[in-house]
């Protein structure tokens, strides 16, 4: 049962990166790629319907978190406590960049809410990156379950972290190409015209970086957090997520190179889910690594809420989400086709 | 000031800021219901391009309520994580089921409300209405469950390892306390869009524009105004009070200033609480009123602060007082100011009479003051606990988090809340000042606030777009 709430919660935040990743990555790309002002409104309409509902995601992860997990919850959530807090504001940036840069027309608005759509949207993708990397290489927790950890320290990784060091910022720089890799390729999938030329160029620049950046990050899990490697040692099955990274990665390209834009998009949602459950599979039992050689980490054991809490959880949640599930299939077929040139309007 | 005291402003600053704007959407997403259905039966066309516009004015403020939500379901464990550890097992349920069951509902079928007009038949259209009204108002329940069971903590056990759980789901959903708390709280949520609605309209008739509009908006903002302001406080606030006072009988003796008990105790109207001197400074005080309310008769003995010991006083005791002065004040002149309203349109001449429709149009934030007073008596009164008799408020908070830390982020929101209120007045400004005719045609595939045609900020700038 316990085990069970680790993969919702994994599967909850796989969903969330993958829905919301490609909201992230046409915010990062379109100054680049959407020149025209009919383009950038074209890449805004692409994403505009169904940003809000990726995002709920997020919160949806959250209170699962909240109930299942409560000490993980209490302790990471005031341990991350400056970067979340960032986090919420560019949350919000973000909201309103998309939101409310259709609301002016004049055009230096305009390019200012672009630009905050820009700087939002980027900055976010390299905090998740960190954030999943800090994650994975473990905090020093105290002798109270708590810990607080400053915005950087002497940028190693070992018994003394801060948010960032060399490890997490190539989790942030990988993200962020990740991400504008995945937007890329939604904007492919969603548009036409110029626009659709100029992100598949993108994507296709942009997918060497993301394969280099994938194979760095292999041995550099293994030097910030060398037990990362015992669970595949102990249950090879594990390896379905490296497997999976690399096929999906591979496909990607050959996706692109047969103009499957659909197959590519796929497989770019694929292989985040992959590497989040390769990152999953690594902690797995453990939540939270301590670097504190004196404190256990947190654990599913040491963090799960009561027995009768978690049944009634799996109740409604079960039928919450295919509910929800019901509710984005409804959206996303009605906004199906692509966001044409002009035109106001889906499809032709 | 203390790490304590600066965790405690930091949640009251962003959830009261954040509120300013559900209690319009859940309000007005039934009075846009009311409208569909109007449009639906009368086929009058009218009633949909009213529908159009306050669909947008909801579209702004659900846009804010969205963004200014977001903090709020990770502010449990920045600053308050001790609460949260112990208390996730109860509390983690109705916020989780919140995002399962209602922000998913309320994002998907708002797309499609704004954007889906075209494409769907009328009475799809209304239904995806409905549904965004349903959506709101799960919202709201799931979060009044829990504060509900800080409130009044039902249907749990205390785990060996500290932590609590819930023994039992439904009795956890049916805590009589939140039932009462709804009721009473969403009836504030559709004074609040009752009030804005009825002063756009009251704005439109004075400035004989619109004049269509104007009158559906009084009318429908009136007729609702009338029924919520009732309601407001027969029976929901009468029952909400009685079973406080069964329940929380500090924060009743808190509320009222009554310090000492009393048989057939008074009202206080008005009048300043002594702390020092335990008693009200100059009050104006009505007989026997009290123990009326509470018990029904006027000889009952209605227990004061002095009963029980300082440390379980509601620690800042005049701010429960005015709050609730405050809220039960301004629901009086709310019913009063509906009441005639309500009698002068049965008598057909609420268009025309001036000297309250001015009244109306100014009064539109006073619902606002209201609703925030009025949690305000309710998290205040619950002081010094946090959830109550079982976790003070001085254990809750993130010990590891510190007060400069905590100050800073507090400046943060401030400076983020300041440049929101900016934009929120301009856009909503604008969507008023454009009015309900200038409705066009609305397309697929913009963003949310942009549907309907959105209202786009003019060249010439502001307040000269027309």
């Amino acid at each position: 049962m316990a085990a069970l709430w680790f993969w919702i919660v994994a599967v909850m935040l796989a969903a969330y990166v993958v829905l919301d990743g490609f909201d992230l990555g046409v915010g990062i790309l379109f100054p680049f790629v959407a020149r025209t002002e009919d383009e950038r409104q074209q890449a805004i309409r692409a994403i505009g319907p169904v940003w809000d509902g990726n995002e709920v995601w997020l919160l949806a992860a959250g209170g699962t978190l909240f109930f299942a997990f409560p000490l993980l919850y209490a302790s990471s959530f005031s341990g991350f406590y400056m970067p979340l807090m960032i986090v919420l504001w560019l949350l919000v940036l973000r909201g309103l960049a998309i939101e409310l840069r259709s609301h002016f027309v004049d055009p230096l608005w305009r390019s200012f809410f672009d630009g905050l759509l820009f700087f939002a949207s980027s900055l976010l993708a390299i905090f998740f990156g960190a954030a999943l990397a800090n994650v994975v290489r473990g905090v020093p927790i105290g002798s109270d379950n708590y810990f607080y950890l400053p915005l950087w320290t002497n940028w190693r990784t070992g018994p003394n972290p801060g948010i960032l060091d060399w490890y997490t910022i190539i989790g942030g720089v990988m993200a962020l190409l990740a991400l504008s890799l995945h937007g890329a390729l939604y904007l492919v999938l969603k548009t036409e015209g110029d626009l659709r030329l100029r992100a598949r160029a993108a994507a296709g620049r942009l997918w060497p970086f993301v394969a280099i950046a994938t194979v760095l990050a292999i041995p550099a899990t293994v030097l910030a957090r060398p037990d990362s490697l015992h669970n595949y040692h102990d249950h090879p099955v594990a390896f379905l997520s490296p497997i999976g990274v690399t096929i999906s990665l591979v496909s990607i390209v050959i996706a692109m190179r047969k103009r499957s834009e659909l197959g590519a998009f796929v497989s770019s949602c694929v292989y985040l889910a992959a590497m989040l459950c390769g990152a999953a599979a690594g902690l797995y039992p453990v939540l939270l690594p301590s670097t504190n050689p004196a404190m256990p980490s947190i654990t599913i054991a040491s963090a799960i809420s009561g027995p009768h809490t978690l049944r009634v959880g799996l109740a409604w949640w079960t039928i919450g989400t295919m509910l929800a599930i019901m509710y984005f299939c409804i959206v996303y077929w009605l906004f199906r086709g692509k966001v044409s040139q002009h035109a106001d309007t889906y499809g032709h | 000031m203390d790490a304590l005291t600066l965790h405690r402003i930091h949640f009251a600053f962003t959830i009261t800021y954040h509120y300013l704007f559900p209690q319009l959407t859940m309000g007005l997403a039934l009075l846009i219901v009311v409208l569909k259905t109007m449009a639906l039966r009368t086929h009058d066309e009218r009633y949909n391009d009213s529908a159009r516009f306050w669909a947008r004015i909801f579209a702004v403020n659900f846009l804010l309520g969205v963004v200014t939500g977001i903090p709020m379901e990770f502010q449990f464990g920045t600053n308050w994580s001790e609460f949260s550890r112990r208390t996730g097992g109860v509390i983690g349920q109705p916020l989780a089921m919140e995002g399962v069951f209602s922000f998913f509902l309320e994002s998907s079928f708002l797309g499609l409300f704004l954007f889906g007009e075209k494409r769907l038949s009328s009475f799809a259209h209304w239904g995806a209405a409905f549904l965004v009204f349903v959506g709101s108002w799960i919202s709201g329940f799931f979060i009044i469950v829990t504060d509900a069971w800080m409130q009044h903590p039902v249907a749990y056990r205390l785990l060996p390892n500290g932590v609590y759980e819930v023994t039992s789901f439904w009795g956890l959903m049916m805590n009589p306390w939140a039932w009462l708390q709804y009721a009473h709280n969403m009836c504030g949520a559709v004074v609040t869009a009752a009030f804005v609605m009825s002063s756009v309209g009251a704005f439109y008739v004075l400035q004989k524009r619109d004049g269509d509009f104007g009158r559906i908006f009084l009318r429908v903002g009136v007729i609702a105004g009338v029924l919520s302001c009732i309601a407001q406080i027969f029976p929901t606030g009468d029952l909400h009070g009685k079973y406080m006072a069964k329940n929380q009988p500090i924060a009743i003796a808190g509320m009222e200033g009554l310090f000492h008990s009393e048989k057939g105790a008074p009202i206080v109207l008005m009048g300043q609480p002594d702390i020092e001197g335990q008693k009200i400074d100059n009050p104006i005080a009505v007989n026997k009123v009290l123990s009326f309310l509470i018990y029904g008769t006027t000889a009952a003995e209605v227990k004061g602060l002095d009963e029980y010991p300082k440390d379980q006083w509601p620690s800042t005791l005049p701010l429960l007082f005015y709050s609730y002065h405050i809220m039960a004040g301004l629901g009086t002149y709310f019913a009063a100011l509906m009441a005639l309203a309500g009698f002068l349109l049965w008598r057909g001449k609420l268009y025309t009479t001036r000297r309250v429709l001015w009244p109306i149009l100014l009064s539109f934030p006073l619902p606002y003051i209201a609703n925030t007073a009025g949690w305000m008596t309710a998290e205040i009164g619950r002081q010094p606990w946090l959830v109550y008799g079982l976790i003070r408020t001085s254990e809750g908070y993130s010990k590891h988090v510190g007060a400069g830390t905590s100050l800073f982020s507090l400046l943060g929101f401030l400076g983020m809340y300041t440049v929101l209120s900016i934009l929120w007045v301009m856009l909503v400004y604008t969507i008023i000042e454009k009015g309900p005719h200038s409705t066009t045609e609305l397309a697929a595939g913009q963003t949310l606030t942009n549907a309907l045609g959105g209202a786009p900020w003019q060249l010439s700038g502001f307040g000269s777009s027309r």
